[in-house]
């Protein structure tokens, strides 16, 4: 019937992930997936009654799963994270779906908002994958999701501040990237289009819109096959290719 | 941020409302939405209009899907309202637990299931979904309230079958039970008229049994079928099939009288006269249609209607005579079914007594609404009732002869949403929030 409506795991891996952002559609959606593969699932947020809902569900269905607390703006959160995986063996994998996108014209009015943004998008999980990093090069394996946005391929008048801490974030990871890789380890960076979430529900204009379940697919796809760069669904690649090359003297005259 | 205008239709997509729509992730979310007002709405499975609210508000619950809580020991399992039965089934079967009542359709939510107090195959030995509901989490405007069958039982009976009146369903505790298997050992026989169908399903001793209706054969084949029995079993899992969908509207003439006769006959034939055992998927034998997603298509865009009734047993005569009208109307569909029921049921606006239950798809064309409102007033008559999960078109002085009850629902629904927020176009078309 659904995508979602996943048994049993046929195994259990010597896989984990951390879902940074657990409580969004999209990282649940995700975090069902490879937890039905097999892997340990930590679901890490803010909101630890959420979680500890979802971790209750995955485990219901014979998967295994727990709650452990995240904030982007709390670097104190991020330790115990890091010692808790540090008792699992195995691969250590992380999946980072955090972020906040305010509309841009309470930015406009409250420039302060810049700080947090910056934070949830991009500072946060970019410390909590600092200290993560030598744990997967320890381990000589260890994959990194980042998502990101098509917001940050370009700045565009309606979400330039989030657009621009993704990024920045787009940046990291693939520096991250150039750092993991001759450590055995991986990144991958995925930009995902539209996608039918909590966040987009009412947000006018939205076309080709993809399920958290897709695009959760999508994500495993390019875990598995080592991809670099990934939009979901894919044809975003080649709506953003031509968006990033409309020169700049006629893009800054356009509203998309 | 939270709410957006869509267009959306009941199962039978005659009906349909135009409004306000939110669709809640996480219980927080959920409990400050029910303070803006709006009922909330599931799969939208119900054929008429008891999941609309045309012009108002209303919160969709297919994202609150969750498990929160499952013992293995009870098989007692706790969740977000939003989650479809199917699921349920899907997940707990393997580990030797089954929900108690399943509906003809997997899609249905566990919060639809109880604000229409749903019945299932197995309704004559194990009763109405209510009565496996331990305990609903209601949320009235913004505060929790819980009923359970001991604690705030008038809220809990009004809940179970309430039509979502009493408050937004959150989450409910239900008494699973134990099964060995995910596989059904199934029993077709031919049943060669109507008195031979009724008297197949008054002697049927299995757990699960179901009579599937040729409505329009006449004369000495009035009332000719299938008879299913089926039992809860171990064995080896056939194949899944993968769904198939209906990926536009049907053309009229697809369920046009001549194909549904042809299709009715082969289907009858299909089961040969000695009968026929099989083993089926669990999903095969609850929700034979949700393979084909989107079937409501095959009525084309005009859509249909969907007529179930009840009467009691001293009246399957009458029922007879009901048959016989559709039979000779030349209308229906090849999706009929008739059902002996028990007298389980769980709350005042209950569907369920004791007797044969007969529910028949038609077109959505005149003739079809004619026959439909000759078709209650018959029921009526029979001292029978129709089922408010099917209804698109009586009237409330019928509705609310059919349930003696009514009174007593109505003013816990009044105390419960004093601000009749949760009203939706069946609530107002019935006039069922009003005593009167």
């Amino acid at each position: 019937m659904k995508d979602n409506m996943t048994n049993l795991p046929d195994t259990v891996t010597d896989e984990t992930w951390i879902i940074l952002g657990a409580t969004s559609s999209m990282a649940r959606a995700f975090a069902r997936k490879v937890a039905s593969e097999g892997a340990f699932v930590l679901l890490a947020g803010r909101d630890m009654e959420d979680l500890e809902r979802s971790a209750t569900d995955m485990r219901a269905r014979g998967q295994h799963a727990e709650a452990i607390k995240f904030d982007a703006r709390n670097p104190k959160t991020f330790d115990p994270i890091i010692d808790r995986v540090s008792e699992v063996v195995g691969v250590i994998n992380a999946a980072v779906f955090v972020g906040s996108m305010p509309p841009q014209d309470a930015i406009d009015e409250d420039p302060s908002l810049i700080d947090g943004t910056v934070m949830d998008s991009y500072a946060g999980p970019a410390r909590f994958l600092q200290k993560l990093a030598p744990v997967i090069e320890a381990r000589g394996a260890g994959t990194v999701v980042g998502v990101g946005s098509v917001a940050g391929d370009r700045g565009r008048i309606g979400n330039y501040v989030y657009g621009s801490a993704k990024a920045g974030f787009a940046t990291y990871l693939s520096g991250l990237r150039n750092r993991l890789t001759r450590a055995g380890g991986h990144v991958v960076t995925v930009k995902p289009g539209f996608v039918d979430t909590a966040m987009t529900w009412d947000v006018e204009g939205m076309f080709l819109v993809a399920t958290p379940e897709k695009v959760a697919g999508d994500i495993s796809n390019a875990v598995k096959k080592k991809k670099n760069v990934i939009y979901t669904p894919f044809f975003w690649r080649y709506i953003m290719l031509i968006i990033r090359h409309i020169p700049e003297f006629i893009f800054k005259k356009m509203s998309i | 941020m939270s709410w957006k205008i869509i267009d959306y239709t009941g199962w039978g997509r005659v009906l349909r409302a135009s409004g306000a729509m939110a669709r809640p992730e996480r219980a927080r979310k959920l409990a400050d939405l029910t303070k803006e007002g709006g009922p909330a709405v599931g799969n939208r499975r119900s054929y008429g209009d008891a999941s609309l609210n045309n012009d108002g508000r209303a919160i969709d619950m297919t994202r609150m899907n969750r498990i929160i809580g499952f013992d293995a020991e009870t098989g007692q399992v706790t969740v977000e309202a939003g989650i479809t039965i199917g699921e349920l089934a899907h997940i707990f079967a393997p580990q030797g637990w089954i929900p108690a009542v399943l509906p003809g359709t997997g899609f249905a939510t566990v919060g639809g299931c109880i604000a229409q107090d749903v019945h299932g195959k197995n309704h004559h030995n194990t009763g109405s979904f209510g009565q496996h509901v331990l305990s609903v989490t209601l949320i009235q405007n913004g505060k929790r309230v819980v009923a359970t069958p001991k604690k705030n039982v008038a809220l809990f009976r009004a809940t179970m079958g309430g039509i979502g009146q009493t408050g937004v369903i959150a989450e409910a505790t239900l008494q699973m039970k134990p099964c060995p298997g995910d596989v059904m050992m199934v029993t077709e026989q031919r049943a060669e008229n109507w008195e031979r169908h009724i008297s197949l399903l008054d002697a049927s001793t299995a757990e699960y049994c179901v009579g599937w209706i040729d409505a329009t054969a006449q004369g000495a084949a009035l009332g000719r079928g299938i008879v299913e029995e089926a039992e809860l079993a171990k064995g080896l899992l056939p194949k899944a099939k993968s769904p198939r969908s209906v990926p536009r509207d049907a053309p009229n003439w697809a369920l046009s009288g001549p194909v549904v006769r042809g299709f009715n006959a082969t289907y009858y034939r299909r089961v040969p006269t000695s009968g026929k055992s099989s083993v089926k998927r669990i999903d095969d034998f609850f929700f034979p249609l949700d393979k084909i997603h989107d079937w409501n298509r095959l009525y084309g865009k005009r859509g249909f209607y969907q007529f179930q009734n009840v009467v009691p047993l001293s009246e399957v005569g009458a029922l007879k005579g009901m048959l016989d009208r559709i039979a000779g109307a030349g209308l229906a569909s090849p999706l009929a079914v008739l059902k002996r029921m028990g007298d389980g049921r769980a709350g005042h606006m209950s569907f369920p007594m004791e007797g044969y239950t007969l529910a028949v798809d038609f077109p959505a064309r005149d003739a079809a609404r004619d026959l439909i409102a000759e078709l209650e007033k018959m029921t009526a008559q029979a001292n029978g009732r129709l089922y408010l999960a099917k209804d698109a078109l009586a009237t409330g002085d019928a509705i609310k002869a059919m349930y003696p009850e009514h009174g007593d629902w109505a003013a816990i629904a009044d105390k419960s949403d004093p601000e009749r927020s949760l009203e939706t176009d069946m609530t107002r078309r019935l006039g069922l929030r009003n005593t009167g």
